[in-house]
């Protein structure tokens, strides 16, 4: 990893105000992605991967706010940063992915000029040449014909092309700081190979950090250099690719490779996680959220949560972790 | 064993281009009815069966016809051409009106992909799954009552939940009150249309599982349509591609998986993430596929995406051709046939 991390952060916690009491969506998490480097926000729907986020980019919505923790990008606390400077920030510094293209782009204006927006307000581009360039952007993305392609509206594209399109918006200003929220969940899985191709070669080619985030334990496998696991607003276990799989320490990280469909030989094989997420309203949460559902349940899990580091670079928030199973995995290079 | 389902030669188009609105019945008028119309061949002269008590999964990217081949299967639409039969009877014929009150209405089922979007949000999960036994089985009462509620314990699904509306449910509980709905009028056919598609992995599992032991026990066929190779894998006998409405490859799932003969289902196959391998260097589809929209008969549908592409393919379009239980439309299948296994 390089020395500084392009961005770190550190005990971020997030609350939403609903009728039915508060909702501490997350806690304590801290996670920092370097220079170049691509790391996934991997956990099941509700363990507050995408609050998270929202909560870097600052569009959390009206209800949520984040009650402790900084996120450094830089020499820039993103949490306490005024919105003025945020507005600044998004686009020119963080780019961002989101999960459907087809709702995140505007209907009622040409993807070209979409692009165009982003150059003329980030990117110190003329008006005069900000459409040739958007073309060029298009161009770079795998469009065909990318010149026509500028005028078309997002209903005349396919899901793919839409998809391939945010990824232009987002890279227009050459950000440092790339996020991708599931950017391929209801994509085919071949368009799905050739979109996580493209997102992997610009990032590589323009040296950005990159936050993956995704469900697809796979996925996240084969194109991130380490993986943060997420549960219920904790962050459990974080830890380079090749260790995490051939090293599970946390049990719910274990449960979750266990019941990737990927890894069984039959369909009896493949275990199921018992149990599900607990209630974020309530007052009486456990220091470790993951306790009620876990097998290897101590007294001292109701202890605040520790982060242990075993070294390497993995750590893990449990009191009575997995032994490792094989001879550490050889050192992966931060990609 | 006999076949449960049997389509031969089944065809669907779609007019395009036929609108609404006074220049589009003008320019039909002048150009000669609907008939004339450009159409889209979403399902085009495509041959299987199901087999009793046989899991056929049904592969291939988003729009090459998997849904317009289900919707007609379960007789939801009608076919443009060929036939459907269900045992002995052909189901084709009649007009998916006049099939919504037949007596083998019950025999043909679906399970949806969204149940949160499929199901009637001012339904109970009560009133969801009676309502097919009111309609096809006419159970009223006390009667009905009991068969709600056998139904719903077969599918794992807390009796008191029955009182909640769709809403109030989580996912997986919904994928059940989805399964039960469909598997209450005890089908002989369960048409499964991405049952798991927007559950998490730990519920994906459960569900399943589920399938897996509802199947054993009351001998249902399956036809399970998904694009997740790797849970197609587990829970299929044989798989159906698809590609552009055409079937590609068929033959039993381990077997198609392990030695995809069709350029295309190669590349489906390597474009699946794996647990345990980087896939930086597969095998990449490039590309649109062609327009579905009055396609050349005689241009294999997958030519200019297909990595092996040669001349042959834009002049003659390739036939299903047998290779053992397998088989593959694809003028060179042969090169990519596993060496000591080459069939007669």
């Amino acid at each position: 990893m390089s020395d500084a991390p392009t961005l770190s952060v550190e005990g971020l916690s997030v609350e939403f105000r609903t009728r039915g009491g508060i909702v501490r969506a997350l806690d304590n998490v801290s996670f920092s992605v370097g220079k170049g480097e691509t790391i996934a926000l991997v956990g099941e729907s509700g363990s507050g991967k995408s609050v998270t986020a929202y909560a870097i980019m600052g569009i959390l919505d009206p209800a949520g706010r984040a009650s402790a923790g900084r996120a450094m990008l830089g020499a820039l606390d993103l949490l306490s940063a005024s919105p003025a400077k945020l507005a600044e920030v998004r686009g020119r510094d963080i780019g961002m992915i989101f999960q459907n293209p087809r709702t995140a782009l505007n209907p009622i204006r040409t993807v070209g000029r979409q692009i165009a927006d982003v150059l003329i307000r980030h990117g110190n581009v003329s008006r005069r040449d900000a459409p040739a360039q958007a073309v060029e952007m298009l161009r770079a993305v795998g469009i065909t014909d990318p010149s026509r392609r500028a005028k078309a509206y997002p209903f005349e594209m396919s899901g793919g092309m839409c998809q391939r399109v945010m990824i232009a918006i987002a890279l227009a200003a050459k950000p440092s700081l790339l996020i991708a929220d599931e950017p391929t969940t209801g994509l085919d899985v071949t368009t799905q190979a050739v979109i996580m191709d493209l997102i992997n070669d610009l990032a590589t080619q323009m040296g950005m950090a990159t936050i993956f985030i995704t469900h697809d334990l796979a996925l996240a496998g084969q194109r991130s250099a380490r993986i943060v696991v997420m549960h219920a607003g904790h962050v459990v276990e974080d830890a380079p690719t090749a260790e995490l799989f051939a090293n599970p320490r946390h049990p719910y990280t274990a449960e979750l490779i266990a019941a990737t469909p990927d890894s069984a030989v039959s369909l009896d094989k493949l275990a199921s996680i018992p149990g599900s997420l607990p209630d974020l309203r309530r007052a009486d949460l456990p220091p470790c959220r993951y306790s009620e559902r876990c097998p290897r349940k101590l007294a001292a899990c109701a202890q605040p949560l520790p982060h242990a580091d075993l070294g390497g670079g993995h750590i893990v928030a449990c009191w009575n972790p997995l032994p490792a199973q094989h001879a550490s995995a050889p050192a992966v290079s931060a990609a | 064993m006999t076949a449960l389902l049997g389509v031969t030669e089944f065809s669907k188009q779609f007019p395009v281009g036929g609108g609404p609105g006074t220049w589009a019945r003008l320019k039909r008028r002048f150009t000669g009815g609907v008939e004339k119309l450009p159409k889209v061949y979403a399902v085009d002269d495509v041959s299987f069966t199901v087999d009793e008590g046989e899991t056929v999964g049904l592969v291939g990217e988003s729009g090459c016809g998997k849904s317009t081949l289900v919707r007609a299967l379960t007789r939801l639409i009608d076919a443009s051409a060929g036939s459907i039969k269900l045992g002995d009877r052909e189901l084709a014929l009649k007009p998916s009106r006049v099939f919504a009150r037949d007596r083998d209405r019950a025999r043909i089922q679906m399970v949806f992909q969204d149940a949160g979007e499929s199901v009637n949000p001012r339904f109970t999960g009560f009133d969801t799954i009676a309502d097919p036994l009111r309609r096809l089985r006419k159970l009223r009462g006390k009667a009905l009552t009991e068969r709600v509620e056998t139904v719903a314990s077969q599918c794992g699904l807390p009796l008191q939940l029955l009182t909640r509306f769709p809403h109030q449910l989580s996912g997986g509980q919904r994928a059940r009150v989805g399964i039960a709905r469909a598997i209450a009028v005890e089908p002989d056919l369960l048409v499964l249309d991405e049952p798991t598609a927007a559950l998490d992995v730990s519920v994906q599992v459960v569900i399943l599982q589920l399938l897996q032991r509802l199947k054993k026990e009351f001998g249902m066929s399956y036809l399970f349509v998904s694009h997740d190779l790797s849970v197609v894998r587990l829970l299929c006998d044989r798989v159906l591609v698809m590609y552009l409405g055409k079937i590609v490859e068929s033959g039993p799932a381990v077997e198609v998986f392990e030695h995809p003969l069709h350029p295309y289902t190669q590349a489906l196959v390597a474009a699946v993430p794996r647990l345990h391998e980087n896939g930086s260097e597969r095998l990449r589809l490039i590309g649109e596929p062609r327009s579905p929209i009055d396609p050349d008969p005689n241009v294999c549908r997958f030519y200019g995406r297909c990595p092996r592409g040669a001349d042959a393919c834009k002049t003659t379009m390739p036939a299903l051709r047998s290779f053992g239980a397998r088989s593959v439309a694809c003028h060179f299948a042969e090169e990519f046939l596993p060496q000591p296994r080459i069939a007669s």
